[in-house]
């Protein structure tokens, strides 16, 4: 179970997290939607301890992990897998080594072994026949689905995603979104996906949770969502630039 | 913009990036002893660094070299005292040029390439990547350089020691007629054991300023493409700066 208590982040003068509070059960699909800049992919990046916060807590089963050392660190950190909003491929790299990365790490698998079990995770994604190229080799959409065989190689307990669709296709991002329920389903992975695509929010989500002003405003199912009253989440999730959320410059 | 104030400033950011520089020298000295090693990587960056750089080594020692004979020549002259060419050339080469011409060829080549690479994983979140695949990106990626920059840069002073003093053969004995043994002679008299190795440990300490200091300006880059080029320009003035000033020190201290 993933608790976020009182989270508060800022960068120099600026505040992104003002006081985030979230839970989010085992075997959950938790989605989290806001605007560009709300600060999603920094309260991703505080869940596996990538950032410290300045105040507040991330419990992972009741573990403070903003006080852990190092190695403590690293130990929760083996149970997550992340995908990237850019994808972060290595680009030293294959595209298999960068997928068998922690196997090959960790040593829980041959060379064999991992290589092998890096063509099947791939082929998960949809992606065949591109494990010795490159990344640079790759389309935008390859790069990213070649990120998410990576977070999900060494059978991580709690998945976090970065967009995981954006720029891709239609049907493949459907094909995605098909992946991300089946793991969940199939091997009980608690899942943290940050998306803009509504379609794709409603269809994977147990429950979503709207990032807003530094603070989670609203948290619920996606039928909640969808009738929701709170006129900043009914802006957003029906894409509307009218109402209270004010684009500068754009909205009159 | 007062002169003064620039300069104090220069100063100020110089020492106190030294201290956090120094910082990462720890941190890197204590991954250096934990396992798993980085042998494949290691090996991989001590390529990069050492033979990569022999081609731009040659060509600088043999022309240094040369250059060194031929000032040396026709200004001893002057006063008779041409045979003490070959002596110059071998002292200057062991002691002096050997280590620092290496270290700024290797700051501007290796150096350059290791802050430019870090940075560009720093900006891209590859090291943010390294961390949740539950890698210290410290020792993945700066021990390994920072090894293989306290040994290649010796190894690298060995070689152009050996080819600058070929140059000077090359203008004394080739272009001034010089006596082939005499030059030898010259070059192995008046050449002491301490005066190779003192120039080899400045090289080790180069080595180690150089992938300190470009590491350490390559992961803690800023702000996109922009800062990684800052980050890159960084790390070669301020390796080169830190081996012109420390190269007096060292040299102070060494050969007392
Ligand atoms: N390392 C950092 N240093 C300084 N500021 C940062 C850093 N990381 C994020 N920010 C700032 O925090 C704010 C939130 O960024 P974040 O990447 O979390 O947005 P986001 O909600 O993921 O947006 P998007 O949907 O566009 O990805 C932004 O204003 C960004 O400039
Ligand atoms: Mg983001």
């Amino acid at each position: 179970m993933i608790v976020v208590e009182e989270l508060y982040k800022s960068f120099g003068p600026k505040e992104v997290l003002k006081g985030v509070n979230l839970e989010i059960k085992k075997g959950e699909s938790m989605v989290i939607i806001g605007g560009s800049g709300s600060g999603k992919s920094v309260l991703l990046k505080h869940i596996i301890g990538l950032l410290r916060p300045d105040r507040g807590r991330v419990l992972i089963d009741n573990v403070d992990i903003t006080g852990l050392n190092e190695r403590q660190l690293y130990a929760v950190r083996r149970r997550f897998g992340m995908l990237f909003q850019g994808a972060a491929l290595f680009d030293s790299l294959t595209v298999w080594e960068n997928v068998a990365f922690a196997l090959l790490r960790q040593k829980v698998a041959s060379p064999d072994e991992a290589r092998r079990i890096a063509s099947e995770k791939l082929k998960m994604v949809g992606l065949k026949g591109v494990e010795d190229l490159m990344p640079s080799e790759l389309s935008g959409g390859m790069k990213k689905r070649v990120g998410l065989a990576r977070a999900i190689a060494h059978n991580p307990e709690i998945i976090l995603y970065d967009e995981p669709t954006t720029g891709l296709d239609p049907i493949m991002a459907d094909a995605i979104n098909e992946l991300i329920i089946q793991l969940q389903q199939k091997l009980n992975v608690t899942s943290v996906t940050i998306t803009h695509d509504m379609t794709s929010a409603y269809k994977i989500a147990d429950r979503i949770a709207m990032l807003y002003d530094g603070k989670i405003i609203q948290v619920g199912t996606p039928e909640e969502i969808k009738n929701t009253d709170n006129p900043v989440v009914k802006q957003f999730v029906t894409g509307s630039s009218m109402g209270p959320i004010k684009i500068e410059g754009v909205t009159a | 913009m007062n002169p003064i104030a620039e300069l104090g400033r220069l100063i100020i950011s110089f020492t106190s990036e030294l201290g956090r520089v120094l910082l990462l020298l720890c941190t890197t000295l204590k991954q250096i002893f934990l396992p798993p090693f980085e042998l494949k990587n290691t090996f991989k960056q001590m390529v990069e660094i050492g033979i990569k750089s022999l081609p731009v080594i040659f060509i600088t020692a043999v022309f240094t070299g040369m250059v060194l004979a031929l000032q040396s020549y026709t200004g001893f002259k002057r006063f008779g005292a041409e045979s003490l060419v070959a002596t110059v050339v071998a002292l200057s080469m062991t002691r002096e040029l050997g280590p620092v011409l290496t270290g700024l060829i290797v700051a501007g080549r290796a150096g350059a390439a290791m802050a430019a690479e870090l940075g560009t994983m720093r900006v891209t979140e590859q090291i943010d990547a390294l961390e949740t695949l539950a890698t210290n990106p410290i020792k993945y990626l700066i021990v390994p350089r920072f090894i293989a920059g306290a040994l290649m840069l010796p190894a690298l002073a060995i070689v152009t020691d050996i080819i600058g003093i070929l140059g000077g053969y090359v203008i004394t004995v080739g272009l001034f007629g010089a006596s082939n043994v005499s030059y030898w002679n010259r070059t192995w008299n008046f050449l002491e054991m301490t005066d190779i190795l003192n120039g080899l440990i400045k090289a080790c300490f180069f080595g180690i300023a150089i992938s300190l200091i470009s590491c350490y300006k390559g992961f803690y880059t800023q702000g996109g493409a922009e800062g990684v080029g800052k980050a890159t320009t960084g790390a070669v003035v301020l390796s080169s700066m830190t081996i012109l000033i420390s190269d007096y020190f060292l040299s102070a201290w060494l050969f007392k």
